[in-house]
């Protein structure tokens, strides 16, 4: 079952503070630009090329600004994402798993726009490449510029956020009509 | 030490995210449609803690101002910030939430996250092209706070304690999270589930 909003926000703040205190602010969307550029090593050798100094750097401007997490994938940020899904895995578990027809569309998806598993794949993907696009745009996600940023006080996460949510809220509102309870 | 370190804390925040229904696509969609605003609440009330645990610990000299990370202000963190609410809202997954719905089990989460290399990919490519249109070129001095910061390298926006003004901003978020009702827009029409 989801935690009450007062002992979760209460844990979900303490990991934030947690991760600032010991390594660094959190941010997750990085490591998409990371993942891609490992990829991209593996397919073309000479994207990152590592100088006589031991320094990574790359051609391609963007990949340089994360030339040397490409070239040594193990590193905190990267490790910290990957180990997300494990965290959730587990947590998932715990509390019994998902069942398979939630596992295929989420309920309010399927309330709402039926419950075609292609069809909702199709939209996850489209979705995750705006998101992504997005989140590079503004150099950070929902846990990079939002929560690390606005903990932090800066200006970034407050402008991130009044975009996002003056686009989300009535994009949500205008697709999700419908739903399973009238108690949601 | 930094990889254990990245395994304990990844798989906390994984964890975390998970329990809060930050991973369930169903519950973040009703809160960007102001139905149901419990999710709301806990992010705003995790802000807070996390706002006034920091400042606090840096005036006690606990933690390291050093730490900060703080990103520049340009037009394209607005941009970027609509592109992001459309997918967000669509979906029902951020970067984060769809990496930690990949290992709950959800097949569309394998989907955005596929997607979403892709959308870095192509951002990657006209980063260059980004840049020259000026997008990213720092407004209101960029990479700056709300206050100056006492010993960080951070310019502020008002001539107020940075560290100050970060308790007081801490202490809004969670009186805000206490605040907000648990919906703001009133219940929903009940579907006919149309799963088999």
């Amino acid at each position: 079952m989801t935690l009450d909003w007062k002992s979760g926000g209460v844990l979900l703040g303490l990991v934030f503070f947690l991760a600032f205190l010991l390594v660094k602010p959190i941010g997750v969307s990085t490591q998409f630009v990371v993942a891609d550029g490992v990829i991209w090593d593996m397919l073309n050798p000479s994207l990152v090329v590592t100088g006589a100094d031991g320094t990574a750097s790359s051609a391609v401007t963007y990949i340089d600004k994360n030339a040397s997490k490409i070239a040594n994938p193990l590193n905190y940020d990267f490790i910290f994402v990957l180990v997300m899904i494990l965290g959730a895995a587990a947590s998932t578990l715990a509390r019994g798993g998902l069942s398979r027809e939630e596992r295929r569309v989420p309920a309010l998806w399927a309330a709402n726009h039926g419950n075609d598993a292609t069809k909702r794949f199709l939209v996850a993907f489209a979705s995750g490449f705006i998101v992504l696009f997005g989140a590079r745009l503004a150099d950070g996600c929902t846990s990079g510029n939002m929560m690390s940023g606005m903990g932090q006080t800066a200006l970034s996460g407050y402008i991130f956020t009044l975009g996002a949510f003056a686009a989300a809220i009535p994009t949500a509102i205008a697709l999700f009509p419908r739903d399973t309870s009238p108690n949601t | 030490m930094q990889i254990v370190l990245a395994i304990i804390l990844g798989a906390a925040f994984g964890a975390v995210l998970d329990r809060i229904g930050a991973t369930n696509p169903s519950i973040l969609n009703r809160m960007l449609a102001l139905r149901d605003l419990r999710l709301a609440k806990a992010i705003m009330l995790g802000i807070g803690v996390f706002s006034i645990l920091t400042f606090a610990g840096q005036m006690l000299g606990l933690v390291d101002v050093g730490h900060m990370s703080v990103k520049a202000a340009n037009a394209g963190v607005f941009l970027g910030g609509v592109l992001l609410g459309i997918g967000w809202a669509v979906s029902g997954y951020c970067p984060g939430t769809a990496v930690c719905a990949v290992g709950a089990g959800r097949r569309d989460a394998i989907g955005y996250v596929f997607g979403g290399l892709l959308g870095a990919l192509a951002f990657t490519l006209v980063y260059d092209a980004v840049t020259a249109m000026g997008l990213l070129d720092g407004i209101a001095g960029g990479k700056v706070t709300l206050g100056p910061v006492p010993g960080s390298e951070y310019g502020g926006v008002l001539n107020i304690r940075g560290d100050v003004l970060g308790i007081i901003m801490g202490l809004i978020f969670v009186a805000v999270a206490f605040v907000l009702p648990e919906r703001l827009r009133p219940a929903p029409v009940v579907g006919e589930p149309v799963r088999a």
